[in-house]
């Protein structure tokens, strides 16, 4: 029911961010490499988008100019129907309210010197609850800690090293949910987490969308991940976009030839992996 | 039935922090490897796999520390000989081990044909120059690796291409048994495709002649290794074979860390992700009984009661839970 809700909104929702012809270059002459070459792309809201490739396919390249940390060499991308501008140092920060991202390594994600609170009373900060009565505050971090299955009172008043991988990796999404974002980067969250903190991770990620209709797009080398949670999948090769469409459509019947040695390199479980067929083992159980 | 290559009973193992406080890592493993076979181990972070992978090899330097148990290679005792010993006779001739980030430890001042050098003189001092480049040579032609990398530096090298060197460096006495530590889990797709495309080869061509392999990554686990245990806090909770325990597990750990497998295959967008909540107990003072009662969904009083003892059904499947296999399944039908 609600998935239905949910596609209805998507296909009727406007675009939240879009690029066209959207072109990195990085260096000159014989050392010139095109790191991202005219990239088109179009994100609605309340969408669940994954950008797929292998290293060097120029997915972090893109991460970090749809961010604004890099600048566009050529292309334009636009923000809630309009050109994006961050030319100024305070334009950059209003456009940051609307787009935040989470990290592959979440051990240098947070400043070292800064305590957890500080982290949380920032995000309460930029989005104006800078006169906020105390109380009211401490109110806000703990139901951002909880949504996470944090608990505040543990939390508080320690640094962020004293946490594990995966609670900070979670204090990221709690950042997110007090942020409340429209767009939601999320660049490898759970690569350098093991498999049962994922499904932990993802769910929460999900539920954002769920609850505040943000718009995450995942970038991952994770063919599975990016299937599992996606609603629109694109496949980046050398910095171009070879496919994209719908998650169904591009991963169980991908039509260009990457797509396809890419998904037949990913070991599976129910599906022989090409030359470890050897054992036939998909027969006994099925 | 076939040899046995390696065969560990009970092994113990423990850190010692620099705060005199221990860290039991490994408590009282036991499983045996057969010739031509494969044992994959799983788990999640800080479960003790890579710990058990170190203990395996004999060679025990601070923090790590042995307790008691026994680790035989070929009928070989190891855990008695000398750390001196066995660096010279069992490292690299009857263990080979890659570690995680295998592919940072060569260095960037050296040309590859130099590890091999080292690695064959160290044991084995006769050997010229030449016969070791023919002897690399070989072995890299039977591994469809280029030969003109014996010559080139690690930074000239792509960090699959790095990857597979080193594990060509690592098997180049043809070990008995081989370790690998994650050794795929820091390249992509294509490059890991062909890192186990390589180990398979090894395994073919009777260049190594058993395996363990330590992922957390359960789809890969399962396609790569004859045998999977599951380990949990330091303790194996399950063992059979790999479709036994993807399929069908039993212990109530292993079904949970089944259950949070994702692969792109049609259907698995409809499951629901079931995660395991809790984290591990902290091994400083683990709990009595079952470890994982804290966590488990299907816990009794009793579970903590006693130290659990880890029952065999036959068939080389094991599992470490105070219910047996048909109360498990019942209770499994229900949840």
């Amino acid at each position: 029911m609600l998935e239905q809700v949910l596609t209805n909104s998507i296909a009727q929702g406007g675009l939240c961010l879009s690029g066209k012809g959207v072109t990195k270059i990085f260096g000159m002459g014989a050392r010139r490499t095109v790191a991202v070459d005219h990239v088109d792309f179009e994100f609605r809201k309340s969408e669940v988008i994954s950008i797929v490739g292998e290293s060097g396919s120029g997915k972090t390249t893109l991460v970090k100019m749809l961010l604004g940390l890099t600048s566009v060499t050529e292309g334009d991308i636009y923000f809630m129907g309009q050109k994006r501008d961050i030319s100024s140092r305070k334009k950059k920060h209003d456009y940051w309210r609307g787009i935040q991202a989470i990290f592959q390594d979440p051990f240098s994600s947070y400043n070292i010197f800064h305590k957890i609170d500080a982290v949380l009373l920032d995000c309460i900060n930029m989005r104006g609850g800078k006169g906020l009565p105390k109380k009211k505050k401490v109110e806000m971090m703990a139901e951002a800690c909880s949504f996470v299955n944090l608990k505040y009172e543990e939390l508080t008043n320690k640094y962020p090293f004293e946490l594990s991988g995966g609670q900070m990796q979670r204090l990221m999404i709690a950042r997110i949910f007090l942020l409340q974002p429209s767009i939601l980067l999320a660049d490898e969250p759970t690569s350098m987490i093991d498999a049962c903190s994922r499904a932990t991770i993802l769910d929460m990620l999900l539920n954002l969308r769920k609850d505040i209709g943000m718009t995450i797009i995942f970038v991952t080398h994770d063919i599975g991940l990016a299937y599992y949670v996606s609603d629109t999948v694109y496949i980046m090769e050398r910095g171009k976009i070879v496919e994209f469409g719908g998650a169904d459509d591009v991963i169980l019947r991908p039509k260009a030839d990457y797509t396809q040695r890419l998904i037949q390199d990913v070991p599976k479980i129910h599906e022989p992996w090409d030359f470890t067929n050897r054992k036939a083992r998909t027969a006994v159980f099925v | 039935m076939a040899k046995i290559m390696l065969d560990v009973k009970d092994l113990s193992t423990k850190y010692i922090t620099r705060f005199r406080e221990d860290v039991y890592a490994v408590d009282r493993v036991s499983f045996q490897v057969e010739e031509g076979k494969s044992l994959g181990i799983a788990g999640e972070s800080g479960c003790g796999k890579s710990t058990l992978a170190l203990s395996l090899m004999g060679y025990y330097f601070a923090p790590l520390h042995y307790m008691s148990g026994s680790i035989k290679i070929e009928d070989r005792e190891i855990t008695s000989m000398t750390p001196d010993d066995v660096r010279k006779n069992i490292l690299g001739t009857e263990i080979a081990y890659i570690p995680q980030a295998a592919m940072n430890a060569l260095n960037p001042t050296q040309k590859i044909i130099r590890f091999i050098e080292d690695v064959i003189q160290a044991h084995d001092p006769s050997k010229t120059r030449k016969d070791i480049r023919d002897m690399a040579r070989q072995r890299f032609e039977v591994l469809n690796l280029p030969a003109d990398v014996l010559d080139k530096h690690a930074v000239e090298l792509s960090g699959g291409m790095k990857q597979r060197t080193v594990i060509a460096i690592s098997t180049i006495l043809s070990p008995k048994v081989l370790i690998a530590d994650e050794p795929s889990s820091a390249l992509d797709v294509t490059s890991q495709k062909m890192v186990i495309k390589m180990i398979f080869d090894l395994m073919h061509d009777g260049f190594i002649r058993s395996m363990i392999f330590i992922t957390h990554e359960l789809p890969l686990l399962y396609n790569v290794t004859d045998d999977i245990a599951v380990m949990y806090a330091g303790q194996f909770v399950e063992t059979g074979s790999a479709e036994q325990t993807v399929f069908d597990p039993i212990h109530p750990y292993s079904r949970g860390l089944m259950h949070s497998i994702i692969v792109p295959e049609a259907g698995t967008r409809d499951q629901k992700l079931e995660a395991i909540p809790g984290t591990p107990p902290n091994l400083k003072n683990p709990p009595d009984g079952c470890r994982f009662a804290e966590r488990c969904k299907f816990a009794s009083p009793q579970c903590c009661a006693s130290d659990i003892a880890f029952s065999t059904i036959g068939g080389g499947r094991g599992y470490r839970c105070i219910y047996s296999e048909d109360r498990l399944k019942e209770v499994y039908a229900h949840a």
